[in-house]
């Protein structure tokens, strides 16, 4: 039989609560009787559904994480956010003249950086934030798409930025230029689409399909596998 | 003192660690096909015969499955279709799309290639849109289009993986279009991990004999879903967060009309009427079958196996489940979540309490996962946690292969995961054990992704076949682009023919009856739409005093 877990004493909105100290933010929620609808998406730090604003036992200041990978602490007091309500620009990728500073166009606000590191400091990622909105002020794609490419859009940086400049949204914008226009295409895909394009490969295929469960066994059996890496 | 890890775990770690260099040579054999056919039978849990029973009602009655997935077939449903006025049409489009992962985002976008203006269309979702597991995927998606590999070879591959049971005309759409779904990548702009010439950097997955694994680090499905989906808002598809399906309409014809959403924060029901519907309501993992933790998101409850198999869609390999051998086993907080395959793709290796090897890396996923199993509970030779048993996967292995730095740059979102619980993974191995990770049969669908229904389409993890009774690593991301994708085109060309009778009930009725006639008494409703977490406590004192 486990021992009685160790509590820690928190602070749901404001609400106090008891809960095992080994437990994640989200986990202790759900152990004083919340059930999720909003504020819990994959529960492994990818989605960002699950933004949390806490402050620390005795601290003044505002801490930000993600509740499915943050465990509780003593005197803990914490908000989840539900939803960012930040606008995001719409385009046509196909027509974007990426020569051009295209994302100043569509996110003018990003001019407005005081560079005061506020982002870098509220981002669970633990992210160059702004280092990236400053990339793509200046119109380095690559270092932006680059430096953004781990962001889980959660939105706490647009939350708090004084400029209110939509982080995740100039990130999405500058990757997807970055994977269209800048990053070079693969000569291996070229030439596969086309000897797909001419039936290539068909006969062989369909050979495949039409071939007993004992055959199939047999040429699974024998084919050579490529030496790992 | 080993930070991150208990000191129960210390003396074994150091074994790990002294027995390391000597694993840059060893190679473990792979399984012979007759040798891995009895340690399945022996240990993968899809061959505990008591954990599975026959579903006594429906189209697919007498089928085997698991205990969870049949209780949910054997649940009485959540509306009562009396107290429903389908008269009043909340929404009226031609497209519906059930789910707002991969497969319906993406059914949706060539949906709107064919023809289907974004406002005639709906996105329903029971989260936000993109929550999924299509998000969660780290490892790659497979796409043969190297010189020395072919799609043949993929198909022989996926087919092998599955152990010859999948339907062959899936496997060859899946691997025939997986190029064009590449190159559609591409074109609107998913970056994947390339060489200095811009072909793509591919490895090997358990299973395949090629490398063919596209990725982008250890975020391929992260990077895919997000720009998915802000092509999607783009083109401004309509999307319903919180407000999931909860049971089909059909019309008097017999075909698939509509849906009754749930809004799940004010209550009210929805009448939503189409004349086709896209159903991608993912997989089964949060059923926690065999009490398995899972790698899958919150809302992975097989909501839409329950509402397909009401309007009378057949069902194919539910008796299968995916275990990926490596879930986190340690530390409590991430158990079950998951540690790609990638991981072992790049270098890493399991390893017993001892340092041993004991299976070549790279088997299909349920013969490595069994292998795990066997060496925890049979052999004894795994490492104790609270909560269980785990094998060390030797992740530092990893930099002496291919150079310091490269599990920070390969695997961002495990080392970052890692390091919050203070174990730094390209120094001290990972604790990991089998957890619950696809779904790899479900609904019945032929090569356009149609089911036995008029207008009902299903794509992604609700639907079977593709893989039959095991799936191989990356062929799930590329499942959803490629069926989500011919889903979208045969959905969009059927709406052009399709005239609807009047809305109806009947089937849900019908499906009430058939239950009583079979016998089953039940307080059970399905579909579940969200797992329960609650602690018992708080839930011993619920009432719900419905102020």
């Amino acid at each position: 039989m486990a021992t009685k877990p160790e509590m820690a004493k928190i602070y749901i909105m404001g609400k106090e609560h008891q809960v095992p100290k080994e437990l994640t933010i989200m986990g202790a929620l759900e152990y004083a009787g919340y059930k999720y609808i909003r504020g819990a998406g994959c529960r492994a730090g990818f989605c960002g559904a699950c933004s949390t604003i806490y402050r620390k036992k005795g601290e003044y200041k505002l801490y930000s994480d993600l509740a499915c990978q943050t465990l509780v602490q003593d005197g803990m007091r914490l908000v989840q956010l539900p939803f960012v309500p930040a606008v995001k620009a719409k385009y046509d990728l196909g027509k974007l003249d990426v020569s051009k500073n295209t994302v100043l166009e569509y996110y003018p606000e990003i001019a407005r950086c005081v560079t005061c590191n506020t982002c870098n400091k509220t981002c669970p990622q633990d992210l160059e934030v702004m280092e990236f909105i400053q990339a793509a002020l200046k119109g380095d794609i690559e270092k932006s798409a680059r430096l953004s490419f781990d962001c889980i859009q959660c939105g706490l940086c647009a939350v708090r930025c004084p400029a209110d400049i939509k982080h995740y949204h100039v990130g999405q914008l500058v990757r997807r230029l970055y994977g269209k226009y800048m990053s070079k295409k693969s000569k291996n895909l070229e030439k596969r689409l086309k000897e797909m394009a001419h039936g290539k490969y068909d006969s062989e295929i369909d050979r495949l399909t039409r071939a007993s469960k004992e055959e199939l066994r047999q040429i699974y059996k024998s084919r050579d596998i490529e030496a790992a890496k | 003192m080993i930070e991150g890890y208990p000191e129960s775990m210390w003396k074994s770690i150091e074994k790990v660690h002294k027995t390391r260099e000597r694993r840059l040579e060893e190679v473990f054999k792979r399984m012979e096909i007759g040798e891995s056919d009895e340690l399945l039978r022996k240990f993968h849990p899809d061959y505990k015969e008591d954990q599975k029973r026959v579903v006594k009602v429906g189209p697919s009655k007498g089928m085997k499955m698991p205990h969870e997935v049949a209780d949910l077939l054997e649940a009485n449903p959540l509306i009562d279709p009396s107290e429903i006025d389908l008269s009043n049409v909340d929404y009226d489009v031609d497209l519906l799309l059930i789910g707002g992962g991969g497969a319906g985002t993406v059914a949706a976008l060539w949906a709107y290639y064919n023809g289907i203006k974004p406002d005639n269309m709906l996105i329903v979702t029971k989260l936000r849109h993109g929550d999924s597991n299509s998000m969660m995927a780290q490892g790659g998606t497979q796409v043969a289009d190297r010189p020395e590999d072919s799609p043949a070879l993929h198909y022989l591959d996926t087919i092998g993986g599955g152990h010859f049971t999948n339907n062959p005309s899936l496997v060859k759409a899946l691997v025939a279009d997986a190029p064009k779904i590449l190159k559609w990548h591409e074109d609107l702009g998913v970056i994947y991990d390339r060489d200095e010439e811009g072909n793509f950097d591919e490895i090997s997955g358990g299973g395949t004999s090629r490398f063919r694994l596209h990725y982008s680090k250890d975020y391929t499905g992260m990077e895919q879903m997000r720009v998915i989906r802000d092509e999607s808002r783009n083109l401004d598809v309509p999307v319903l967060e919180f407000s999931p399906a909860v049971e089909l309409i059909k019309d008097t014809n017999g075909q698939v009309a509509g849906a009754i959403l749930s809004n799940l924060e004010t209550k009210e029901y929805l009448v939503v009427r189409a004349k086709a519907i896209v159903l991608a309501t993912g997989g089964f993992g949060r059923l926690h079958i065999q009490n398995f933790q899972t790698t899958n998101h919150y809302g992975a409850t097989a909501d839409g196996l329950v509402m397909a198999y009401r309007t009378g869609t057949r069902l194919i390999d539910l008796d299968s489940v995916q275990y990926h051998p490596t879930g986190a086993a340690y530390p409590l907080q991430i158990a079950g979540l998951l540690i790609t395959e990638k991981v072992r793709g790049m270098g890493a290796v399991p390893v017993n309490k001892d340092g041993e090897l004991f299976v070549h890396p790279l088997e299909p996923r349920d013969v490595e996962a069994s292998a795990f199993i066997r060496e925890c509970y049979e052999r004894n030779n795994g490492v104790e946690t609270l909560t269980g048993r785990g094998v060390w996967l030797d992740s530092p292995l990893i930099e002496l292969k291919h150079g310091r730095g490269t599990v920070g740059k390969s695997f961002p979102a495990m080392h970052r995961m890692f390091e919050r619980f203070g174990i730094d993974m390209s120094k001290q191995p990972i604790l990991v054990f089998p957890t619950l990770h696809y779904q790899n049969g479900g609904i019945e669908i032929d090569n356009q992704a149609r089911t036995s229904i008029p207008g009902l389409f299903a794509c992604g993890e609700a639907a079977g076949g593709i893989h039959g009774k095991n799936r191989l690593m990356g062929n799930s991301t590329l499942d959803y682009n490629v069926f989500g994708r011919r889903a979208g085109i045969s959905a969009a060309k059927t709406i052009k023919n399709v005239k609807l009778g009047k809305l109806t009930l009947d089937h849900v009725t019908k499906y009430r009856k058939a239950l009583a006639e079979a016998g089953i008494k039940t307080e059970r409703k399905a579909p579940m739409i969200l797992p329960e977490y609650r602690g018992k406590e708080a839930l011993e004192k619920y009432m719900d005093l419905g102020i």
